[in-house]
């Protein structure tokens, strides 16, 4: 696969401020038209990454290519090819928004025509229409961030670069921000984005870049990484404590797999499954043959929060926040073991 | 490089040239006029942010001339009123700095000036377009005191070349001073500690020949007031106005009409370089 495949290329890239090491040998690949989310606790170096790549900042050492051009060499012929959402959204708050897309889009260089036409598209893509010529000073966060990543899509670049674009929004305004990426990555721009929250990631992104301390620590999809860390896990809760031994030897024997483990007091037994849903089917038949009452059975798959900390070898603390809980994903209660923290995020 | 022209997906809106010498030299023009329009913008849009920043000279204007100016006496029979508007004036251009630094850390601090940064405009418009916006907004300042100075009863002498000569020299003391303004605001870390600028500006438009003439201050603050560039601006432009100069027989007092003219051309020549390397740092 040539490189014209991928819209980001990074490789080394290192910087240093002061005696702080922000990257360390950070290499990232964004395939053309897919989203990669970057994420990694607080002074990872996220913002370093997208400074570097969006020509706000040079690398002390390394190389980065951006929309098949040279982040280094040429700079000026990157930025007509990207789109840069920072952390704070980066609007005129004194203009309307209509008049911060024309303002933006003179300054990429559009005649006024084509400006004020991009400025009207926009508006009406962004869902700004109604509100366009209301200072900016009253939009809510969501509609800020919603005039933010307009403005940078005004030359509909090839790259968008996403940092935290949620940070500080409502639950409503996060949603919104979510929904105006989506419809960006299907309309085929590629992005990279930024974020500390692991739902974010999850929502958003092909594929998720995790680095802590300026390094790569994995990269794979949102589920390849849930799989790689824990698997998937047969959870059965029971109603009456008499079951537990029972139901215990029957996922034994169903799974044929390490021990089930059995927590007494939530009289729940859980053990990890290769093949989650034949186990399932499995052992519900069984159960139920048996005549062991149920109060819930299920697959679940470790959270990105589980994923996140097992990688990074944070503690709880300086974990990342997560915003939304989905029912559907229990935390179990000891995360399987397969997967250790690599050595040198403890370096 | 045709790639300005070359869409890469289907549908994006084309960019017009900006390669080249002549092409480049267009757009850094027009860029700059493109955020002076947003800054005069701003102005019409905040008509109560204007009246504010006009607020501290008019107060003056009445501080000094009515509740202090009965009590001040600048020698040789001057009358005090006349002696303090050209001061007055030179004032406001000098506290007119805190208003560009304020505005560059504003804009850093939001995110803006990195959105310009990754932006394929001209970099230097974001400088130049500051610059050109604060001169108008100095140019109407001065335009307001001029008009209440006039209610008041100061009137110019000078004759009208004179006059928009003295308007000019003032001008040109608030043009040298952008640089050590956007110089300050981009080693301002942020808004509240730009609120600490005012321990600079406040010595540096006071301790100047505005209110008094240095020579009936003690020997060492003389000395420094007289060689403060806003004196010398305060000074020349008295003299231009026709208006009391009670100016002492020290060189710099007596050449004050030069150094109106030197000391901002050797403001801009220092602070223009590290404004300069300030700006090109943020991408280090």
């Amino acid at each position: 696969m040539g490189s014209s495949d991928y819209s980001v290329v990074a490789e080394g890239l290192r910087k240093r401020y002061g005696d702080k090491v922000a990257l360390d040998g950070l290499d990232l690949a964004v395939r053309r038209g897919t989203v990669l989310g970057l994420l990694g606790p607080n002074g990872a170096g996220k913002t370093t990454s997208v400074r570097i790549l969006s020509t706000l900042l040079r690398a002390d050492g390394g190389r980065a290519e951006v929309a098949g051009v040279d982040v280094r060499a040429e700079p000026a012929r990157v930025r007509r090819r990207i789109g840069l959402t920072g952390q704070n959204a980066a609007v005129d708050e004194i203009l309307s928004a209509r008049q911060n897309l024309r303002m933006f889009g003179r300054l990429y260089h559009l005649d006024h025509a084509t400006a004020w036409r991009r400025a009207e598209e926009l508006l009406a893509q962004f869902s700004l229409t109604e509100a366009a010529d209301k200072q900016v000073k009253g939009f809510s966060g969501g509609m800020r961030r919603r005039l933010d990543l307009a403005a940078s899509m005004i030359l509909a670049p090839q790259v968008l670069f996403l940092d935290e674009p949620t940070t500080g929004l409502d639950p409503r305004g996060r949603s919104e921000v979510w929904d105006a990426v989506r419809s960006l990555a299907a309309g085929g721009t590629t992005v990279l984005l930024t974020t500390h929250y692991l739902d974010e990631a999850d929502k958003l992104s092909d594929r998720i870049a995790v680095i802590d301390q300026g390094r790569n620590i994995t990269e794979d999809t949102p589920a390849g990484l849930k799989r790689a860390v824990g698997g998937d896990r047969l959870e059965v809760v029971l109603t009456d404590p008499a079951d537990l031994e029972r139901t215990v030897k029957t996922m034994a024997r169903v799974t044929r797999g390490v021990g089930p483990e059995q927590d007494e007091e939530a009289l729940r037994v859980h053990t990890p499954v290769a093949d989650g849903v034949a186990a399932l089917t499995a052992v519900a038949r069984e159960l139920e043959e048996r005549g062991v009452s149920v109060e819930d059975i299920g697959l679940r798959r470790p959270t990105l929060d589980e994923v996140f900390l097992r990688l990074t070898g944070g503690d709880a603390s300086e974990a990342p926040g997560r915003q939304t809980s989905d029912p559907t994903e229990r935390r179990p209660a000891d995360a399987p073991s397969a997967a250790e923290p690599s050595e040198e995020t403890h370096a | 490089m045709s790639d300005s022209t070359a869409p890469e997906r289907p549908g994006p809106p084309l960019a017009l040239d900006d390669t080249g010498a002549e092409r480049k030299l267009y757009w850094a023009v027009t860029d700059c006029l493109t955020i002076v329009r947003r800054e005069l913008t701003h102005l019409a849009k905040q008509p109560s942010m204007v009246a504010w920043q006009l607020g501290f000279p008019i107060v003056s204007v009445l501080l000094f001339v009515y509740v202090f100016g009965s009590a001040m006496d600048v020698g040789e029979g001057a009358d005090y009123k006349s002696f303090a508007m050209p001061g007055l004036f030179a004032m406001t251009m000098a506290f007119g700095f805190m208003n560009t630094a304020m505005a560059v850390v504003i804009e850093k601090e939001r995110g803006i000036t990195d959105r310009f940064r990754s932006m394929p405009m001209a970099p230097s418009a974001v400088v130049t377009g500051r610059g050109v916006s604060d001169v108008v907004q100095a140019s109407f300042d001065l335009l307001v005191m001029a008009v209440i100075a006039l209610v008041i009863g100061w009137r110019s002498d000078g004759g009208l070349w004179a006059t928009l000569g003295a308007f000019g020299l003032l001008l040109l003391l608030r043009f040298a001073l952008i640089w050590i303004g956007v110089f300050l605001g981009l080693i301002t870390p942020n808004q509240e500690a730009a609120g600490n600028l005012f321990a600079v500006a406040f010595p540096f438009g006071m301790i100047s020949s505005v209110f008094t003439p240095p020579s009936m201050m003690p020997d060492w603050l003389g000395a420094i007031a007289m060689w403060n560039p806003v004196s010398s601006t305060a000074n020349a432009i008295r003299d231009l106005f026709g208006n009391p100069m009670p100016a002492g027989d020290s060189w710099i007092e007596q050449n004050a009409l030069l150094m109106s003219i030197v000391w901002p051309l050797v403001i801009t020549a220092v602070f223009v370089p590290l404004a300069v390397r300030r700006y090109q740092a943020l991408g280090r």
